[in-house]
C-alpha cells in the first residue's frame, strides 16, 4: 500500500478521538498520538482496533506499546502488512 | 472466583461501594445487584424532600458491577490484595427509562463487548425487581494493578 494512502486512512481513524485540532490539521509522520493529538489512552486502543479492521492485521501487546507516533503506526502496519 | 473474593478486591468503600452480590461471572459477561439503603448520603439532597436515586449513582452502580467487577474478574491472574486494583471510568453513555426509590433492588446485567490492551468495554443494563429495564448503556474503562 502507498504510504499516502496509508496516511489518509489512519487520519480517518483517528480524526473522532482528537482534542488538538491545530495539530491534527498539521499531521506529519513524528505527530505524537498522545503528546500532540491529545488522545486519551482508552481511545488509543479504539484507534489500534479500528485500525485491525481496516487493514485486516493484529496488533499484539509489545506492537501496542510502540505505539506511539504516526511514523510508528505506519511502521507497524507496514510490517503486519508484510506478515500477511 | 467468588463473589465475595471479587468483592473484596474492589477499590470501593463505604459510602461509595454499590455492589452486594455477584450471582453470575463467566469471560463474557456478570450478573450481580445492589440494594439503596433509606440512608444512603445522596438522598439528603436528590431530591427535596423527595428520594430518587440520582443517575449518575445507578450509572456508578452498572460501572462498579458491569466493568470494574468483571474487570478484576477477567484479571484473576494478576489482581491480588497485594496487587491492588487501579481504574479509571474512559466513557460512559446511558439512557434512563424508570427511577430507583431508597429501599429498591437493581439487578445490573453486563456483557461484555471486548477488553484489549487493559480497556474494558461493556453494554450494561439494570433491571427493576419486577424485571423491567431502569437503565442501559454502554461503560469503558482501563483497568490495572500496583
Amino acid at each position: 500500500m502507498e504510504k499516502e494512502s496509508l496516511i489518509t486512512s489512519l487520519k480517518r481513524i483517528v480524526k473522532p478521538y482528537i482534542q488538538d485540532e491545530v495539530a491534527f490539521v498539521n499531521l506529519t509522520k513524528e505527530t505524537d498520538f498522545i503528546n500532540d493529538l491529545k488522545i486519551n489512552s482508552a481511545n488509543l486502543v479504539d484507534i489500534v482496533l479500528d485500525l485491525e479492521d481496516e487493514f485486516d492485521i493484529e496488533i499484539d501487546n509489545d506492537a501496542m506499546e510502540k505505539m506511539l507516533s504516526v511514523k510508528d503506526a505506519i511502521k507497524i502496519i507496514e510490517s503486519k502488512l508484510a506478515e500477511k | 472466583m467468588t463473589s465475595n473474593k471479587i468483592i473484596a478486591l474492589l477499590p470501593y468503600q463505604q459510602p461509595f461501594l454499590f455492589v452486594d452480590e455477584l450471582t453470575e461471572i463467566s469471560e463474557n459477561g456478570i450478573i450481580g445487584n445492589y440494594t439503596f439503603k433509606n440512608e444512603e448520603y445522596f438522598y439528603q439532597g436528590h431530591f427535596k424532600d423527595n428520594p430518587i436515586t440520582p443517575g449518575v449513582i445507578l450509572t456508578e452502580v452498572m460501572a462498579q458491577i458491569g466493568v470494574v467487577c468483571l474487570g478484576v474478574y477477567l484479571m484473576r491472574n494478576e489482581i491480588s490484595i497485594e496487587n491492588k486494583t487501579k481504574i479509571a471510568l474512559t466513557s460512559q453513555a446511558v439512557d434512563f427509562y424508570l427511577p430507583v426509590f431508597p429501599g429498591d433492588k437493581v439487578t445490573v446485567v453486563s456483557e461484555k463487548e471486548y477488553f484489549r490492551f487493559n480497556k474494558l468495554k461493556c453494554s450494561v443494563k439494570i433491571i427493576n425487581e419486577d424485571k423491567k429495564l431502569v437503565c442501559r448503556g454502554v461503560i469503558a474503562g482501563m483497568i490495572t494493578y500496583n
